[in-house]
């Protein structure tokens, strides 16, 4: 009998086709991935209903990308002088002053595929590509979101406008990305979304636990096996992740989050279903489920694949270095000074 | 019993012995090394001061009229901010400080409230962060070794590939591991220069280099030791020691502590539009 079983667990330890699997028969999700890529969360709506990009489609948007990149890269004119006061007009992350240019951005140079298909959106499902309609006092509070957020065009708009509070009165009213608490764009999720840059996700996985580490923040999330939920008097940023095998897929199912979880506009309710399955023993296939009825009036569904990498990831040090955003403030309060002293006038 | 018959015995019992100590430790299943899974802490209280010491007022004082007194800002705290004596975790005692760096070390002491790194909850450094009083948890598989610490959500990826020399400093260090029978040994390198060793103003430069080693004691005790170098502020290398202990509770787990959010006031707060009493 002992034989028998070390014979089994021998052959379970080797690399199957479908790739590694662990010691005690699990597919080893183990190793470094990167998921940046061309195809965005949301489908562009002219594209429908269409979940795949025709070849010739796919090889436009690398083209158009690389095409943008190239320009971007171009060395700085030396003898540029200062942007015209206000701004230049520029709009984007670092508009009006000159910002990112093609040595920060790494959104990939093409779009995925799934089974040999190019895929036009990470949401499968609303099957338009789209997230579901917002709840009216999700909406409400989404455009007031929006409101607040404006380029920034060198004055305190809020005081003319007589917004109260302004965007920038305190911290706390800030992303949470500018306060370096997490990646911007759910790069931490949970689920956790391709974004502008430094998108390395690493995954150490072992019979009771299985961490997954975001690169952005150095966010990490620990997984407990085979576990029940923590009292929701626990809350936390990532949330509470639990999972399980269901054969060869590891599903993980979090919640509890605090009240800003890494997710644009979810609450404390948000409740996610990741299932993390091998494709080959270079890529997984990464799925999840939103469901949040505080804002969403549907769940939904989206599916991206992680492509494995030697790539390394540095240390993502935000807070110890984090001057802009005693700067931003800093600018916001002269900004009001010049407003009020204008007003006077 | 004859004396031969006596020699056989006691090899016998202290092979056996060593045997099931051996046994004791777990071992991870598929490379048959110990198994450091789990959360660990230290009961310690070298984040205070890593040196010898007897127990002090305060983490900064100033002069009283009979002895030193609590200094001003942290006056309120009383005994809170007091520091428990310890017969410290450096082997000796002391540390060999070149004399401009023992100067630097009392000007730390001194400015402590505006200077430690853990104030800002700043990322801790190695070796600072094996002794946090907070847990840390390893997770490791056969090919990889990960040390996800509580404070400040800072971790650790062991990498088991020498990548070369570090590219660029950082606050947790490069980290390569190798296993020498079963103690892990990590090079530690590219640490910046910007981390402490404790609240009491040990420092040290960017040509800081720790060798850790993690040795299983029992299955639920890692002895740690750490050698430090850093010619440009010490005379000669030295080395801590101290055991770590496995967290026995039930549900022993890593909590969130981001402590970014709790020092945003520290911080930011005189940003404010409004800024709040400070």
């Amino acid at each position: 009998m002992k034989i028998i079983l070390l014979f089994t667990a021998g052959v379970l330890a080797m690399p199957a086709a479908d790739g590694p699997r662990t010691a005690d028969g699990r597919p080893d999700l183990s190793g470094m991935y990167d998921i940046a890529t061309l195809t965005p969360l949301t489908r562009p709506t002219s594209l429908g209903e269409r979940l795949s990009l025709t070849d010739a489609e796919a090889k436009a948007l690398a083209k158009a990308n690389a095409e943008r990149m190239a320009k971007t890269n171009q060395s700085s004119d030396p003898n540029r002088t200062a942007p015209p006061v206000g701004g230049d007009g520029s709009e984007g992350a670092a508009g009006n002053v000159g910002g990112y240019n093609s040595l920060w951005v790494d959104s990939g140079t093409g779009a995925f595929k799934i089974d040999g298909k190019w895929r036009t959106s990470i949401i499968t499902d609303p099957p338009k590509g789209q997230m579901p309609p917002m709840i009216p006092e999700a909406r409400k509070r989404a455009m007031e979101r929006g409101r607040m957020n404006r380029p920034n065009r060198g004055d305190a708009w809020w005081i003319k406008d007589n917004v109260t509070p302004g965007p920038y009165d305190d911290p706390e009213l800030r992303p949470l990305a500018e306060r370096c608490l997490l990646g911007f764009g759910a790069s931490a999720g949970p689920p956790m979304m391709p974004v502008l840059y430094n998108n390395l996700k690493q995954i150490v996985q072992t019979k009771d636990t299985v961490l997954i580490l975001n690169e952005m923040v150095h966010d990490a999330r620990i997984v407990r096996m085979n576990a029940q939920h923590e009292p929701p008097e626990i809350r936390r940023w990532l949330g509470d992740s639990v999972g399980k095998w269901e054969g060869d897929t590891l599903v993980v199912d979090t919640i509890n989050f605090n009240d800003q979880p890494g997710l644009f506009g979810a609450t404390r309710s948000l409740h996610v279903i990741e299932r993390f399955s091998r494709i080959d023993a270079k890529t997984l296939l990464y799925k999840f489920t939103v469901e949040d009825a505080a804002v969403w009036a549907a769940p939904w569904s989206g599916e991206i694949v992680w492509p494995a990498t030697d790539a390394r990831i540095y240390e993502y040090a935000c807070h110890e270095g984090n001057y802009s955003f005693a700067n931003i403030l800093r600018g916001a309060r002269l900004l009001e000074a010049e407003a009020l002293a204008a007003k006077k006038k | 019993m004859r004396p031969l018959a006596r020699t056989q015995l006691l090899i016998l019992i202290a092979v056996g012995s060593l045997w099931a100590q051996t046994r004791a430790i777990p071992r991870v299943a598929g490379s048959g090394k110990p198994d450091f899974n789990g959360i660990w802490q230290a009961l310690s209280p070298a984040n205070y001061d890593i040196e010898r010491h007897i127990a002090r007022p305060s983490l900064m004082l100033r002069k009283g009229p009979y002895g030193p007194l609590p200094a001003v800002p942290l006056l309120r705290l009383g005994a809170v901010a007091s520091v428990p004596g310890s017969m410290g975790i450096v082997t000796g005692g002391m540390i060999p400080y070149k004399p401009e760096a023992q100067k630097k070390r009392e000007e730390n002491r001194e400015n402590w409230l505006d200077r430690d790194p853990e104030i800002r909850c700043y990322l801790p450094g190695v070796p600072r962060a094996t002794y946090m009083p907070f847990p840390f948890q390893i997770i490791q598989n056969p090919k990889q070794f990960f040390i996800s610490y509580e404070y400040a959500g800072a971790n650790r990826d062991i990498l088991f590939k020498n990548p070369g020399p570090a590219e660029t400093d950082a606050w947790m260090g490069q980290s390569v591991g190798r296993w020498e029978g079963d103690t892990l040994v990590v090079d530690v390198t590219g640490l910046s220069d910007q981390s402490w060793f404790d609240r009491s103003g040990t420092h040290h430069s960017n040509q800081l280099h720790v060798v850790e080693r993690y040795t299983m004691t029992t299955a639920n005790h890692i002895q740690y030791e750490a050698t430090i170098e850093d010619p440009e502020v010490f005379t000669r290398p030295w080395k801590i020691s101290l055991p770590l202990y496995r967290r026995m509770e039930p549900d022993a787990r890593l909590m969130d502590f981001k402590c970014v959010e709790f020092v945003e006031e520290l911080v930011f707060g005189e940003h404010r539009r409004k800024p709040l009493p400070r």
